[in-house]
């Protein structure tokens, strides 16, 4: 067990430092290198790499923005399996809707009760 | 001073980012999170029956949780200053880049200001993954019925 | 070289007073803290919004500065100002709460000096007795046009400038012995050098400050050594570095302790600014504080004051384009002294 943990560190480090370096030698602002990252994990998962990671890393591979892209594929590939290639549309948020709900709903939430403060 | 001229001394006077330091803290802080989101994930399995395979969902909701308290206390953004892409990356990320906006914008009331700019930075990451998944997913499903590959 | 842009006050309009409102961050973190009038304790000046409490300021300022001259908001014909939110929207605020004839301003961060050289311009004319002129920033309310939302975390480089809080502004009135005289202005050119960063302001507005010192220098027939003082607005560490080697590089005699920035002073050694202090109410603080009172005590008799402004918008950002930037200049001088 301790060595998921250790796994999961690693890896997701790793994919942090591929967007630290899309950052810092390649000049992208967070939202260039954050949908970058997304359009990996789809194209990973597209190959099946995506879910190989999954198993070897868990937390280190999920927990990155790059699953969001897998998560994406993965509706769409369920769906069109399924109900043929209308699959590929009707099918892309079956599986991932945590991410964005919690944010919506959390983000919603703190605009109730907090509030910006300009410090350094 | 003609621009080419200042645009030389400009490289070589501008500080440059601490590259070595940004990596290793991205690293750090990267891996820190997903080890924190691989405990809370073991949470979830132990404590209420999810499998591997579904345990993701509550982590990431829990995960998003956390960065909206650590962005609504301003303490996210400190966190951010010394991590970078190992804030930014994870989904902490994610949920930070759309609780901020939230949290900004609540001067504009809460249909225009806080519905309508939610999405501001964290829209892009939305519309580039859902096209990117229907590109790739269209890709292979005309292999698969084709015959080229299978599923 | 012609010599474009250059104004002449021969009737010598003077700064009769001049005060300073700021946030509670200057407050605490500021060099300059002690000399300002007016600090709030709270970033939303005691009002609802950022915008509203960046009005606040701007009105505080105001009044201040009309009842250290002497004087009541009625006595004043004119108001000029400026700053950086979308069209203006706190200064059109606080105009509409002082009554005054009001023309706004936008030279971005260089609206301190612009403000003052239409002011005496104004003054010059004769329609004018007694006008406030200067700017006002408000960190929050800037940030989230120009960058992102307060709570968002990105991670900014050593480049990056951090946006005072705070207001100054100024009392131009016809010539009055013993204070400060606006002598000559020279308005700067939009100056486009092909910098892109938005987090590296002072790189971008460097080109423009030395073209309008030049400008200056050449059309009034002065060296740098003819000042007590150069003080550049908020080119901030490292576009100051830039603005100094460009002028040493064309045989200006450049004596460190005489060319002041106000950002990069603004906040100090404090490493958290990274590399100083912006925005249009960070040069019109240190204006019209310190240099202001440095002038009465008669530490400075002449100085030249080069606010800096970078002329870009949120959208030419996204558009891809690169940022103009322009520097405008007014040259003060103690009654009595100095030149012809």
């Amino acid at each position: 067990m301790i060595m998921s943990f250790i796994v999961a560190f690693v890896v997701g480090g790793l994919i942090c430092v591929v967007g630290q370096l899309l950052f810092d030698v390649a000049n992208l602002t967070p939202g260039h290198t954050l949908s970058l990252l997304v359009v990996v994990g789809a194209v990973l998962d597209g190959f099946g790499l995506y879910e190989p990671l999954i198993d070897f890393a868990g937390a280190g591979a999920t927990v990155p923005i790059t699953s969001f892209g897998n998560s994406l594929v993965h509706g769409a590939l369920q769906e069109a399996e399924r109900h043929g290639l209308i699959g590929v549309i009707t099918g892309i948020f079956e599986v991932t809707s945590s991410g964005i709900s919690a944010a919506i709903l959390f983000g919603f939430i703190a605009s109730l009760v907090f509030r910006s403060k300009g410090r350094p | 001073m003609d621009q080419k001229t200042y645009t030389q001394l400009e490289q070589k006077m501008t500080p440059k980012v601490p590259l070595a330091g940004n990596l290793i803290r991205a690293f750090l802080v990267g891996g820190l999170i997903c080890a924190i989101g691989q405990a809370i994930m073991y949470f979830y399995m132990y404590f209420f029956d999810f499998t591997e395979k579904t345990a993701g969902n509550p982590t990431v909701a829990t995960l998003i949780f956390i960065a909206m308290l650590l962005t609504g206390f301003g303490k996210y953004k400190k966190i951010a200053q010394f991590a970078g892409a190992g804030s930014a990356v994870p989904v902490t990320g994610f949920g930070n880049a759309m609780i901020s906006a939230a949290i900004e914008h609540r001067t504009e009331g809460y249909v225009l200001g806080v519905g309508g700019n939610m999405f501001k930075l964290a829209g892009s990451v939305i519309v580039f993954g859902v096209f990117s998944a229907f590109v790739v997913a269209l890709i292979k499903t005309i292999l698969v019925k084709l015959g080229v590959i299978g599923w | 070289m012609v010599a474009r842009g250059i104004l002449n006050f021969p009737s010598r309009p003077s700064i009769r007073a001049a005060a300073v409102a700021a946030g509670p961050l200057e407050k605490k973190k500021s060099i300059f803290g002690p000399l300002f009038d007016k600090l709030h304790d709270s970033e939303l000046c005691g009002e609802d919004t950022n915008e509203k409490a960046h009005s606040r300021l701007i009105e505080d300022a105001c009044g201040l500065a009309l009842e250290k001259a002497g004087a009541m908001p009625a006595d004043a014909d004119f108001l000029l100002c400026g700053d950086l939110v979308n069209e203006m929207t706190p200064s059109n605020f606080a105009a509409a709460n002082l009554h005054l004839p009001y023309i706004g301003l936008f030279s971005a961060c260089a609206t301190s000096v612009s403000s003052l050289a239409v002011a005496a311009l104004l003054t010059e004319s004769g329609a004018s007795r007694l006008a406030l002129a200067g700017s006002a920033s408000h960190h929050n309310s800037i940030e989230r046009q120009f960058r992102y939302p307060i709570e968002y975390g990105f991670q900014k480089g050593p480049t990056a400038q951090w946006t005072v809080t705070a207001a100054g502004f100024a009392a131009v009135t016809q010539n009055e012995p013993g204070y400060p005289e606006i002598r000559r202005a020279t308005i700067g050119r939009s100056v486009d050098y092909g910098l892109t960063d938005p987090l590296n302001m002072g790189a971008a507005m460097a080109p423009a400050a030395f073209d309008t010192l030049s400008r200056h220098l050449f059309g009034t027939n002065s060296v740098p050594g003819d000042y007590d003082a150069i003080i550049t607005g908020d080119l901030g560490s490292v576009g100051s570095s830039l603005f100094r080697q460009m002028a040493k590089e064309e045989g200006l005699e450049v004596r460190r302790s005489k060319w002041r920035d106000a950002g990069e002073e603004f906040y100090g050694d404090d490493p958290s600014f990274f590399a100083g202090a912006s925005g249009a109410g960070c040069s019109a603080a240190v204006y019209f504080s310190d240099v202001f009172q440095k002038m009465l005590a008669g530490e400075y008799r002449r100085v030249l004051l080069i606010a800096t402004g970078a002329l870009l918008s949120p959208l030419s950002f996204q558009q891809g384009e690169s940022i103009p930037c322009t520097a405008h200049a007014v040259e003060l001088s103690m009654s009595g002294g100095g030149q012809s």
